[in-house]
């Protein structure tokens, strides 16, 4: 039989090691936790620094000379004419001028590559604009072509970068440029204006901003409203019977649906049945509506709960009825809680992409929306549509949309804990 | 009017009458000496004015546009000319596109044919009918119902009541919209899949080895048998979801058991919301981050040791979408351990037991049940995640246990078939409808039952 002080010496024997196992258990706790912040690390890094080179675009300088015969223009005041005329020669023109003439198509072709289709366009806008350009001729700074912009911002200091599809003759033409200053970033303003685009240099997340901003508003006034009502309803009206169960059931399990299925829903009840039209943002919201409102009624339902039942009873001694007291007494006070609760369910509903997908708000679309029902496509969308692409430019202006997607929703979420901290009533 | 001007007519008759009905009360009251002798405020009374006379004609313009448009269309349906009566039904939509495109001025009618533009004048006749026939109902009905309300208004009125109950009522609808969503969703999956099952068996689509939903579009067509078995569907969908668990749930588990009982104030405070963070996230972030970022650093890794990586593998997929669900399952154990009472916790050390040791003999135990239920809760959240599998997972078919391979889940497959233009009359579209039934029904058995387990763990402790 072992007596007690050999207990004591086992005891004592056995400490080292499960001291031992005390830290390793530590160690496992903050591993777990250096783990899931490493996460937040890394992603961040990854996408700013494959990101934050799409802020900034090349543009080269050029000396534009507005030959009218070149650009067949007869009559300045002739809007056909000023329409149809050949702005992209006077681009080519002025290319040449400035890097000397090239003889052969493949050496024109190339050339021509150096600057953004959109170049044209912008002759033409200004020339719209000032007539009296015709004939005279300014130095401009133009857009340049993606990938002569991915080689520049590639450019290392030893002259070395990323060619991919630009040629020799181009790179030693970019030299030319550099050596005069003549070619360099600007801020792009492009890329906050535009809407989609297939080339990357003009692709832009205006179109699908305001796109998320019309379908954030519908899901917005419609959930909002619709989540109160609901949670007043279970809160402070609902009888305890088998229907209000079912509704709470209902809730809570919505709540946990993927998102997927709420596209199916869209399509298949919303889309096909009501004949709602695809890819506009009230069919965007309504499906968005649906999905949040979950969110919102439990979020809601917290806010009422926490207001005290003392001010109930208050308002009921001194002989308001029970919709009396509920909508001047409590709905005022829980009202900050009820509106934090949805920011927060706007956050996640600006995040959403796919039940978007199968509601037809994927479509390619160049023009931004001005309307409830002009097709448009979201920002999160938009992300999606652009990482497909194979051009190497897109990859950076897929991370830029994220950086600004991320913006958003971090300012959404900060905004949100600080009405909490500011408006929270204790007790 | 149009249906816009028409609501912002009801609008400011709803306004108008809420004056006029306050004011009538207030003259009743005069008679009878005073406002304290009505049954309502006279806020009552005009809102009870207001709602007369702008809820039956809302009522009814709702019904009838909800109704109008069909029975339209089977009118025009019915007028064209004999030869383009009894066509199938996928000629008659395109057929009826073509009259609403005439109508709308798209096609110019020139180049349309005769008949075409004869019955999209007669639409365009039809649809100003029906508009002018709605505005004068509904203008009818708000007169009605607020000179109604104005004549019948006595001082014995019962109006806050009233108007109560209709606001009721209203809270009533809302809240209900939850059972409609869910009966919307299972409606709409139900009964495209049913279709699905009468041209594919259930049991093949159930057992099936295959998924291969190319269908023939013409009957001679090579290559497009269509083989729509699910089982490797869903057996990728667990492998990248299990992978997915490997990662969230050790990680999760253990930030959650030291931020409730190691970590400080100061810790607690940075760490948590840091953590939350990843919560936020969008997942098409994951999904580019996943595609652009893991998944070749996978590769990288698996060809610098010999092994040959699918550039879309299961792996890179299931790591992201693990590290996505850190947060879930990190807060909820967090809730889960936060919950243990402190005297169980006491009683262990009481006894000598050190804190690791009280953590897994003691707290763990007991935090258990909330802890399976959040962890089935993130397995639902996982089997359904769409957008980081559509952006780094494959779309072939195959049935492996290979994390390296590439596999596809449900849900791509879900998101594959309804992008785009579809026709809802091939086995392929509706293939997806019947996989999201499948879906809807494996994440709804596994939160009810998580829901329940939670429930009851936490009432243990109340």
């Amino acid at each position: 039989m072992t007596e007690p002080n050999n207990n004591t010496a086992i005891i004592q024997r056995s400490l080292a090691r499960r001291y031992r196992a005390e830290k390793r258990f530590r160690l496992y706790g903050l591993l777990g936790i250096a783990f899931g912040l490493l996460c937040v690390v890394t992603l961040f890094y990854d996408i700013v620094s494959k990101g934050h080179g799409a802020f900034r675009q090349t543009y080269v300088k050029l000396e534009i000379n507005y030959d009218a015969e070149l650009l067949g223009i007869g009559d300045i005041s002739d809007a056909r004419q000023l329409a149809a005329a050949d702005y992209p020669a006077l681009v080519t023109q002025a290319l040449s001028q400035r890097l000397g003439s090239v003889s052969g198509r493949k050496a024109r072709r190339e050339l021509k590559r150096l600057m953004s289709d959109s170049a044209g366009y912008e002759l033409q806008s200004r020339l719209k604009a000032r007539p009296a350009l015709l004939g005279a001729s300014e130095s401009l700074w133009l857009l340049a072509d993606d990938d002569i912009d991915t080689y520049y911002k590639s450019l290392d200091a030893s002259g070395q970068g990323f060619t991919g599809r630009v040629t020799e003759r181009q790179q030693a033409w970019i030299k030319d440029l550099i050596a005069t200053d003549d070619i360099r970033l600007q801020f792009n303003w492009v890329f906050f204006r535009n809407g989609d685009s297939r080339e990357p240099e003009q692709a832009g997340i205006g179109g699908a901003a305001m796109g998320s901003l019309l379908t954030l508003l519908i899901t917005f006034f419609l959930s909002f409203p619709i989540g109160v009502a609901a949670a007043v309803y279970l809160e402070e009206f609902a009888p305890k019977n088998r229907w209000t169960d079912f509704i709470e059931v209902n809730i809570n399990n919505l709540a946990a649906v993927p998102s997927i299925i709420f596209g199916l829903l869209g399509l298949a009840i919303l889309i096909n049945f009501f004949h709602v039209p695809r890819s506009v943002p009230v069919i965007g919201g309504l499906v968005l509506t649906l999905m949040t409102l979950p969110t919102i009624i439990i979020s809601s339902r917290a806010a009422i709960k926490s207001v005290p039942p003392s001010i109930r009873e208050a308002a009921i001694g001194i002989g308001a009825s029970p919709m009396q007291v509920v909508l001047q007494h409590v709905l005022p006070l829980a009202m900050p809680g009820m509106l934090t609760g949805s920011i927060i369910g706007m956050a996640q509903a600006l995040g959403e992409t796919a039940p978007l997908l199968m509601i037809g708000m994927v479509a390619f679309i160049v023009d931004i929306p001005q309307g409830f029902t002009d097709p448009a496509t979201v920002l999160p969308v938009q992300i999606f549509l652009w990482s497909d692409s194979p051009e190497r430019a897109f990859v950076e202006k897929t991370s830029a949309a994220i950086m600004v997607l991320l913006t958003f929703l971090i300012s959404m979420n900060a905004l949100a804990v600080a009405m909490r901290r500011r408006l929270e009533r204790r007790w | 009017m149009k249906t816009p001007s028409l609501l912002i007519f009801l609008v400011l008759a709803g306004v108008l009458f809420y004056y006029l009905g306050r004011q009538r009360s207030l003259v009743l009251a005069k008679g009878i000496g005073g406002t304290r002798h009505l049954n309502s405020l006279p806020f009552y009374y005009g809102v009870q004015s207001a709602l007369w006379c702008a809820l039956p004609a809302l009522l009814l313009m709702v019904l009838w546009l909800a109704f109008d448009e069909p029975i339209i269309s089977a009118l025009v349906a019915a007028g064209l000319p004999e030869n383009y009566q009894g066509i199938s039904s996928a000629e008659h939509d395109l057929l009826m596109s073509q009259i609403e495109n005439i109508a709308a001025g798209v096609l110019s009618p020139q180049s349309s044919e005769p008949a075409l533009v004869l019955a999209s004048e007669h639409l365009n006749r039809l649809k100003s009918i029906t508009q002018n026939i709605l505005t004068a109902v509904t203008l009818i009905l708000t007169s009605l119902g607020g000179a109604w309300a104005w004549w019948s208004m006595t001082p014995q009125q019962r109006a806050r009541n009233q108007v109560e109950w209709v606001f009721k009522a209203g809270l009533l609808l809302c809240a209900s919209l939850a059972i409609f969503t869910t009966l919307g969703i299972a409606l709409s999956v139900i009964f495209e899949s049913l279709r699905f099952f009468q041209a594919v068996p259930i049991t093949e689509f159930l057992f099936g080895l295959d998924w291969s939903p190319q269908t023939a579009i013409r009957a001679d067509q090579v290559g497009g048998s269509g083989a729509f078995g699910m089982v490797p569907l869903f057996t990728g969908t667990l492998l990248i979801s299990l992978i997915a668990m490997v990662v969230a749930v050790p990680a999760g588990l253990m930030s959650a058991i030291y931020l409730a009982e190691y970590a400080g104030p100061r810790l607690r405070g940075y760490a948590k919301p840091a953590l939350e963070i990843l919560a936020g996230i969008p997942t098409v972030v994951y999904g580019f981050f996943a595609a652009l970022t893991v998944a070749p650093f996978v590769r990288e890794v698996g060809t610098g040791v010999g092994l040959t990586v699918s550039s879309e593998s299961a792996l890179a997929a299931g790591l992201v979408m693990g590290i996505m669900i850190i947060p879930f399952i990190s807060s909820l154990a967090d809730d889960v351990i936060n919950a243990v009472p402190q005297t169980l916790r006491d009683g262990s050390l009481a006894l000598g037991a050190t804190h690791s040791e009280t953590v897994k003999k003691v707290i763990f135990p007991a935090a258990l049940p909330g802890i399976v239920g959040g962890v089935l809760l993130a397995v639902s959240r996982a089997i359904g995640e769409t957008m980081i599998v559509v952006m780094a997972a494959g779309m072939a078919a195959r049935l492996t246990a290979n994390p390296l391979d590439a596999v596809t889940t449900v849900t791509v497959q879900i998101a594959t078939l309804l992008v785009g233009d579809q026709e809802f009359d091939s086995p392929k579209t509706l293939s997806a409808f019947a996989l999201g039934l499948m879906l809807f029904l494996v994440t709804l058995l596994l939160n009810i039952v998580a829901l329940n387990v939670v429930k009851k763990y936490r009432e243990q402790y109340d």
